[in-house]
């Protein structure tokens, strides 16, 4: 994707007061936050205090009641076609056609994004999530942790300037959650804006450069890994998501 | 409109894949028709003229509920294998999803009729297999495919899906079956008069593609 859209200055991911209610139950309470260029930012939580329908709203998939999202500067509800452009997911669920091989599925998602040069590009992914090798096996054949890698790969197969992740790390073993560090650190392909919401400390402080604490909704507290002292990071997310410590 | 066409088209060939290797949604309307006519062979007494006034009303009859078992599979199976936020993510216009959707639809309704038109052909001996028969049986399964196709969507994101389709379905294709069934019935006695019922097919073809092309982003999302 191009760089084009947004100035130095701007943040390539700007959330002013967004708010997302089911029924009664709100969800997100005026969540704000801004993420600068190749900035990531881990958000930490416990069950139900609304990650993944932050993750939602922020990938267009669910509507807020109230405030902004805007991503390289398009708006997610003038232009939510612009914002999907950029943007790669990775959920708790794989969004794989299980009938179709790990190689099928990427072609498919990439000439949904009209991806150039299509063929290349997924022959690399596969390499990169280390599937090649059983690239034409119908994904129901292929392990929990083999369908995440691949899933891994559909979230990168359009080149997306921002990555969100819903606890990206669920079924993968040791060597593929060094694989994960190293796609969102931006070693093994080039940094990008990354939101990633799980509830493991230490994995939000190894990967990202910011920490946020969401707890029933609201964003309530917010730092930079490098000036943390993971003692007070462990404190302050007990203290406020209520967690037992 | 270069990236709309290949988005429509992917979709159209990732349904037929997924469809030729899970093998449900083809059977269970290829079953359902075949069984459907077997039955009414052999259950009715059916022969002469009777056979002309009785067999188009058969015939749409067996379509109609035979489509709405399969179109039901449409999102229901998007939605069971959760891939369906992975089709809203894309950066693709819901109207050329909805055609895409569509054109998958309709291909596999064209499957089930070219087995069971001329099955019944067979058992009914009426020449259902004419030009004229085939044109408003593709006029009138382009408009059962779209309300199914429209409706799929709908029906996909409640709990009671499977039974919601139906109930969602079969009062908004009165006039497509009615349509269709006089239509046919027209073009097998060679009756030229009465009111211009391919007329009214076409009409609600084009009024209900345009609703559904409109009104889809609203129907998948929710």
């Amino acid at each position: 994707m191009g760089d084009s859209e947004t100035s130095g200055m701007d943040p390539v991911v700007a959330v002013q007061g967004l708010t997302k209610r089911y029924g009664v139950q709100t969800a997100l309470d005026s969540v704000t936050l801004s993420l600068d260029r190749n900035e990531r930012l881990a958000v930490l939580g416990p069950n139900g205090a609304g990650k993944t329908t932050l993750i939602a709203v922020l990938a267009t998939l669910a509507r807020p009641e109230a405030g902004r999202l805007r991503v390289m500067g398009f708006d997610s509800v003038s232009e939510p076609n612009e914002v999907r452009r950029r943007i790669g997911v990775i959920a708790h669920g794989s969004y794989l056609y299980e009938e179709l091989s790990a190689r099928e599925n990427l072609q498919f998602f990439g000439r949904l994004y009209g991806v150039q040069d299509l063929e290349a590009r997924v022959e690399t992914l596969l390499k990169l999530v280390d599937i090649y090798p059983r690239r034409h096996e119908p994904i129901a054949n292929l392990s929990r942790g083999m369908q995440q890698r691949v899933a891994l790969a559909r979230a990168f197969v359009h080149d997306p300037d921002v990555l969100l992740l819903d606890e990206p790390d669920t079924g993968l073993d040791q060597a593929h959650l060094t694989l994960l560090a190293s796609l969102v650190q931006g070693r093994a392909i080039p940094a990008r804006t990354v939101i990633l919401t799980t509830h493991n400390l230490e994995r939000a402080l190894e990967l990202c450069s910011r920490v946020a604490v969401l707890a029933q909704g609201r964003l309530v507290y917010q730092a930079a890994s490098a000036a943390l002292d993971r003692a007070a990071l462990h404190d302050a997310y007990h203290r406020l998501a209520g967690a037992a410590p | 409109m270069k990236l709309t066409l290949q988005q429509v088209l992917a979709i159209v060939q990732k349904d037929f894949t997924v469809e030729m290797r899970a093998r449900d949604l083809l059977v269970l309307m290829l079953t359902f028709a075949v069984l459907s006519l077997v039955i009414f062979y052999l259950a009715l007494d059916l022969w002469g003229p009777v056979v002309q006034q009785v067999g188009p009303g058969l015939m749409w009859l067996t379509i109609t509920f035979a489509a709405m078992l399969g179109m039901g599979r449409t999102f229901v199976r998007e939605h069971e294998q959760g891939t369906l936020p992975g089709l809203l993510l894309a950066p693709i216009d819901r109207g050329a999803l909805f055609i895409g959707k569509l054109v998958a639809n309709l291909l596999f309704l064209f499957i089930m009729e070219a087995v069971t038109l001329p099955m019944f052909a067979l058992l009914f001996n009426l020449p259902v297999l004419r030009p004229s028969v085939l044109l408003i049986t593709v006029l009138g399964t382009l408009g059962l495919a779209i309300l199914g196709t429209m409706f799929s969507a709908m029906a996909a994101h409640s709990r009671a899906r499977e039974a919601l389709l139906p109930l969602l379905l079969l009062p908004t294709t009165v006039p497509i079956i009615i349509g269709a069934v006089q239509a046919t019935s027209n073009a097998i006695s060679g009756a030229a008069d009465g009111p211009p019922w391919l007329g009214l097919l076409i009409a609600f073809d084009v009024i209900f593609l345009t609703l559904a092309y409109l009104l889809f982003e609203h129907a998948i999302e929710g």
